[in-house]
């Protein structure tokens, strides 16, 4: 569903260029959820945004759904892939209402039945039609990020990337946010890649781990593999040692 | 009235409408604590209903009436601010004249917010290229002497309402365009316009549902400090002959045809002067109101 061959990306052009990203390769096949670990610059959250289209990749390929992708992307190709940002204070439009929000892809996509998807999206992110017309000010973070996953759910894309959807929340809401991503994953066979730093967060979602250090990918392992500490490559057991709260679970 | 403000104010708005009344109302309950800026509201308020009342409060016919008999007559009840060299009442002109300096300032609003917008919107959101021809534009607009280029323009084009609004808007829009820009950028990166592009949103949807609201407020702010400078210009451009022509009641004009009376009849320059003063005061008040609900908003 996801196949990324060789990929480098680099920030800037020319001889002051910085590669980013070098010679990524991985495939989620369908419905899989893959996360990608790695300390802050190991270039995780650039692979995610290079997968969603945001920044150009200098070289190898892309494709999403098997069709090769650039950043330059179709109304439809944009419609299978969705992401959920970090932060549910700057992903949200601070002068729109929920309804606004939700309102934007049904009318870029001229979708049908606008009206009905407003309200089939927020059901399944678990708010109600209280919030629908509330400013993300009215809101607390966990909401936010609730209307932040009903809006890249609104398109029902195939594919959904997380780019650490919970960091920026208290832990208790965590652990809620995971709980809906995992239920609206199992409903509508989503395909997951997901980025963050918390290994335990990676564990309770996704299957196959990447483990990511200056850029590269180290290695590629499972989510038992790694609670059982059964990893190959150094860098992966120092992360594991500095995640001590995941070793003794 | 509490029914309405429960409504105004529910956390929980059943519809589009009430959501956007509510923040509007809350807004509002912000301003209106501001004792400034009421009184400047209050200001503005009243010269836009002065305007549109103009014919119920003055007698049209005397704006223009010459009665050279009764020239230069002090203020007293039958002519309540005077008369003029040409014995025409004061009182009736100052009120028509009201619509003629109102007119140019929304006219001149009307030209100034979409040309700013329009140059400046782009080049904060393309950046590149595009923002470099943009703004080189601007700053070529922006290196005239405002007051001279309208001069210039009002005298190459004849003098008159119409060339003095084009002449005005001409200098007025470059700060608008930098703003619209400066606030652009700063939103250019924002993760929700980030979302709205990883939804397909076009680049003349996302400016225009995603940027424009949000620089609108401060566009606002701006224009309404602006306001008392567009007033200035246009009873100076008045004053030198080259706006609003005789026998057309315009507050400059008026000041100018006074000058020569200044010491012995000082109503005939003062009352309009008066007028100017107290409306680009408000319209300031005003201003300085709006800039300080939209900080604590934020």
């Amino acid at each position: 569903m996801i196949g990324l061959d060789n990929v480098t990306i680099a920030y800037g052009t020319g001889t002051r260029a910085v590669i980013a990203v070098h010679d990524f390769t991985l495939s989620v096949p369908e419905g899989e959820a893959v996360g990608l670990v790695g300390e802050s610059g190991s270039g995780k959250s650039t692979v995610l945004r290079a997968v969603a289209g945001l920044i150009p990749h200098a070289k190898g390929e892309i494709a999403l759904a098997g069709v090769r992708v650039d950043r330059r992307r179709t109304t439809a190709q944009r419609k299978t892939t969705q992401m959920v940002f970090q932060d549910p204070y700057g992903s949200l439009h601070p002068n729109q209402t929920v309804d606004q929000i939700l309102a934007l892809p049904v009318a870029i996509h001229r979708l049908d039945r606008g009206e009905a998807r407003i309200v089939q999206a927020l059901t399944e992110v678990g708010l109600g039609r209280e919030h629908r017309y509330r400013y993300p000010h009215q809101l607390s973070g966990g909401q936010r990020q609730r209307v932040a996953i009903a809006r890249a759910l609104i398109l029902e894309p195939r594919i959904l990337l997380l780019d650490e959807p919970t960091s920026a929340l208290d832990v208790s809401v965590q652990a809620e946010i995971l709980n809906l991503l995992a239920r609206l994953r199992r409903e509508r066979g989503l395909t997951l890649l997901m980025v963050s730093h918390d290994l335990a967060v990676i564990a309770h979602l996704c299957e196959r781990i990447g483990v990511m250090s200056a850029g590269r990918l180290v290695e590629i392992t499972t989510a038992t593999a790694m609670a059982k500490s059964q990893v190959t490559h150094d860098y992966t057991r120092e992360l594991l040692r500095s995640n001590a709260g995941f070793d003794r679970s | 009235m509490t029914a309405a403000r429960t409504w105004l104010l529910d956390p929980a708005p059943a519809s589009r409408m009430q959501a956007r009344c509510g923040r509007w109302f809350r807004a509002w309950l912000g301003f209106r604590r501001n004792k400034l800026a009421m009184t400047g509201l209050g200001i503005v308020l009243l010269l836009v209903l002065m305007a549109v009342f103009a014919p119920l409060i003055a007698d049209r016919q005397a704006t223009t009436l010459q009665d050279l008999g009764n020239r230069l007559q002090p203020v007293s009840w039958q002519h309540l601010f005077g008369t003029d060299e040409l014995g025409r009442d004061i009182f009736a002109r100052v009120v028509f004249g009201s619509r003629i300096t109102l007119t140019i300032v929304a006219m001149v609003a009307l030209i100034v917010v979409p040309v700013g917008l329009a140059i400046g919107l782009p080049a904060g959101y393309f950046g590149g290229i595009v923002d470099k021809v943009l703004m080189r534009l601007t700053d070529i607009f922006l290196a005239f002497p405002r007051l001279v280029l309208a001069l210039a323009f009002a005298a190459a084009l004849g003098p008159g309402i119409e060339n003095a609004v084009i002449a005005i808007a001409l200098t007025a829009w470059p700060p608008y365009a930098r703003l619209a820009r400066a606030e652009t950028m700063t939103r250019r990166r924002a993760e929700f316009i980030q979302a709205a592009e990883l939804q397909g949103a076009s680049a003349l949807r996302i400016i225009a549902t995603q940027i424009v609201p949000l620089c609108l407020s401060s566009v606002i702010i701006r224009l309404t400090l602006d306001m008392a400078g567009i007033i200035l210009t246009a009873a100076g451009l008045g004053f030198l002959g080259l706006g609003a022509q005789p026998p057309a009641p315009e507050w400059g004009a008026m000041v100018s045809s006074g000058r020569q009376v200044l010491l012995d009849q000082w109503w005939v320059a003062t009352i309009p002067g008066l007028a100017i003063f107290i409306v680009s005061l408000g319209f300031n008040l005003l201003g300085d109101g709006l800039r300080d609900a939209g900080d604590s908003r934020s």
